[in-house]
């Protein structure tokens, strides 16, 4: 369980092996992942791509310490986190995990500002900490202006820049965005991969998205099909599509259009 | 931790206004309702206690009590002038005794007439009925040895027979006779029991030989004021060993009278006080009931609609027990607001009552404590399945709900 953390570089930052996720579903049992063996390094943009059914939410549930493996294991950090109990397992997405869902799931009636703050709540820091940690994440995501705005009154993309920062204000090494853009048209989805290139590259996160769009899968350094419970092919992209030029074609033909 | 719980749960009830107003309306009546009850005990307790007070200091009284075997005993247990005699000279616990006799009936004046006790009274009584003169005059020796026909009336009498004049001087009738009024009764007040200020007393030799005729010197009660409020059980006892040694009882046979002192009064009225309050609070309890299922209801609708809330909370970091917490925090919250709205209730009807009903009511400052620390139990002990159910969500299960 405590395995020592591994300060080579080269180290995995999260790493699965032969990890299987059975459900017992009426009388038969459904093999969600079948022996995966996954390495995710600090500093990359990985995408997670395949058909529905395919396992690559039952995949991002482990990853984001939410599921445990039926058999396998999962070490994140270094440390072994697979096997943990549920409050085991909610302080270590607290600590190491950030999540931005499809739905931006943020609290509603409640500000940005507060959404921001939320995981910070349930780490017990003071109220004056919370708020200066909270406030640099939504300038880092660039709504310093828009910080006491309740969901309601923010635009689709600008809700989930509120939810990227709720995911960065704890600092955790690993992001995980499950369909970021699913919900999003093509300026803002090519705003928020932007983002969240922006945060691989210039800050030196690690982010792991889920989606079936090419395009979107098309901006990762490294893109994973899943099929059947099973990873059928893991291929490093060696000309990742820059999203600012995303942007730019997007915003161009929605000129073009009005 | 407790702190960002009540803040989060402060924000979840004020998101609800209606909702959480029309909840905390069923702990309201509840906890209102407890504390008008217990307002309604103490003020009646109080009443009583200062009616009995009134009536005198450290009374007892005697009864005749007809030992229940036949009619003809009845003649030997009746009270009499020689039993009262008796007392005054062998218990030195007793500081005066006065013995009287009274009937209902209607009495005339000039003017009009009205139905009062008559009482025939001795020399003692003003004494340790503690009655005095607002005019004119009290009995003489004369007037008891001669049994003159003069009465002394009370001030609410006096205001139905001769209105605002005064009676002194005027004549009263009273079956034949008519009888000439020599002074009027300081007022008393009501007590529970009667209106001390409605009767008409005239010296007990009066009495026998002209209103009621008894003969061997009966009388139907002997009032007895002991020396202080430490000599009244001696004076009880000793009262009830005269009374046994004229009677001839034999030791292990039962008294056929009774010695009653006002603590004893005040006792069997406390009694029926209690019972009565016990039976209200009962009702009370089962609406404060009423009222929490209604919040156990509420917070379960609360649970299901936030589900997916309670998903995002648990994806971010939040424990079981901060789940848990976080929904207990709201329900207490709510029965504690409840519960205040509730006093403050009370307090508007307790002084309602007292300003239009005239009760006495006494807002109790330990019930209201307690009703406030109730209503806060009632949260939490209901709030604690709603609660445990949203903390045992999957995370999975909660973020995929719509």
């Amino acid at each position: 369980m405590n395995a020592p953390v591994d300060t080579n570089s080269s180290a995995p930052l999260a790493q699965l092996r032969g990890v299987t996720r059975r459900y017992q579903v009426g009388g038969g049992i459904v093999h969600a992942l079948r022996q995966v063996d996954l390495d995710i390094y600090a500093g990359e943009l990985l995408a997670i791509v395949g058909p529905s059914g395919s396992g690559k939410s039952t995949l991002m549930n482990i990853l984001g310490c939410l599921d445990r493996p039926s058999s396998g294991t999962y070490h994140l950090s270094g440390v072994e986190v697979g096997a943990r109990d549920a409050d085991e397992r909610a302080l270590i997405r607290n600590r190491l995990l950030g999540f931005i869902f499809q739905g931006f799931n943020l609290l509603p009636r409640t500000t940005a500002l507060q959404n921001t703050e939320l995981p910070l709540v349930y780490r017990g820091l003071s109220a004056k900490e919370r708020r200066r940690r909270s406030l640099e994440a939504l300038v880092k995501v660039g709504l310093g202006d828009r910080v006491h705005h309740t969901p309601s009154e923010l635009s689709g993309g600008q809700q989930q820049r509120v939810a990227i920062a709720r995911a960065l204000v704890t600092n955790p090494p690993l992001l995980l965005a499950d369909e970021p853009t699913g919900n999003l048209d093509s300026v803002t989805t090519a705003e928020v991969l932007a983002l969240l290139q922006e945060l691989v590259r210039v800050h030196q996160r690690t982010v792991l998205l889920v989606t079936h769009e090419p395009d979107v899968a098309s901006c990762a350094d490294r893109v994973v099909t899943v099929r059947d419970g099973r990873i059928v092919s893991d291929e490093r992209n060696p000309n990742p599509k820059d999203a600012r030029v995303l942007l730019a074609e997007a915003i161009r033909s929605r000129a073009e259009v009005s | 931790m407790i702190f960002a719980s009540l803040r989060i749960a402060v924000r979840a009830l004020l998101g609800a206004r209606l909702r959480s107003l029309l909840t905390a309306l069923g702990i309201l009546i509840g906890t209102a309702a407890v504390v008008v009850v217990v307002a309604l005990g103490t003020g009646a307790r109080e009443r009583i206690g200062a009616e009995i007070s009134n009536i005198g200091n450290n009374l007892l009284f005697v009864f005749s009590r007809s030992g229940a075997k036949s009619g003809a005993r009845v003649a030997q247990t009746s009270l009499t002038q020689a039993d009262a005699e008796s007392i005054r000279r062998d218990a030195s616990a007793v500081a005066a005794v006065t013995v009287w006799s009274s009937i209902n009936t209607r009495v005339h004046s000039e003017f009009d007439d009205h139905r009062t006790g008559v009482m025939g009274i001795d020399e003692y009584y003003f004494q340790v009925r503690g009655f005095t003169l607002a005019e004119g005059r009290t009995f003489s020796g004369a007037d008891e040895r001669s049994k003159a026909k003069v009465v002394i009336i009370g001030k609410t009498t006096r205001i139905a027979l001769f209105g605002q004049e005064s009676p002194v001087g005027h004549y009263v009738r009273i079956g034949r006779h008519a009888y000439r009024v020599i002074g009027e009764l300081a007022e008393k007040g009501r007590s529970s029991f009667e209106d001390q200020d409605d009767r008409i007393l005239m010296p007990i030799s009066t009495f026998r030989a002209r209103v009621s005729p008894a003969r061997g010197g009966r009388v139907q009660l002997v009032v007895v004021s002991a020396r202080t409020s430490a000599h009244t059980e001696l004076a009880q006892r000793q009262i009830q060993a005269i009374l046994r040694d004229r009677r001839g009882l034999a030791e292990g046979e039962p008294n056929n009278f009774e010695v009653r002192t006002q603590d004893g009064f005040r006792k069997s009225q406390d009694e029926i006080l209690d019972m009565v309050t016990s039976l209200l609070m009962s009702v009370a309890a089962v609406a404060l009931f009423v009222g929490g299922v209604g919040v156990m209801n509420i917070m379960l609708v609360g649970v299901a609609e936030r589900t997916r809330e309670i998903g995002v909370r648990m994806a971010l970091g939040a424990r079981q027990g901060d789940v848990l917490l976080q929904f207990l925090c709201e329900s207490a919250l709510l029965t504690l607001f409840g519960g205040l709205l509730g006093v403050l209730t009370a307090a508007g009807v307790v002084w309602l009552m007292q300003s239009t009903l005239g009760w006495s009511m006494k807002l109790d400052l330990t019930a209201v404590g307690i009703a406030i620390f109730t209503s806060l139990v009632v949260g939490v002990v209901f709030g604690l399945v709603p609660a445990r159910r949203a903390a045992g969500l999957d995370p999975i299960e909660a973020l995929r709900h719509e």
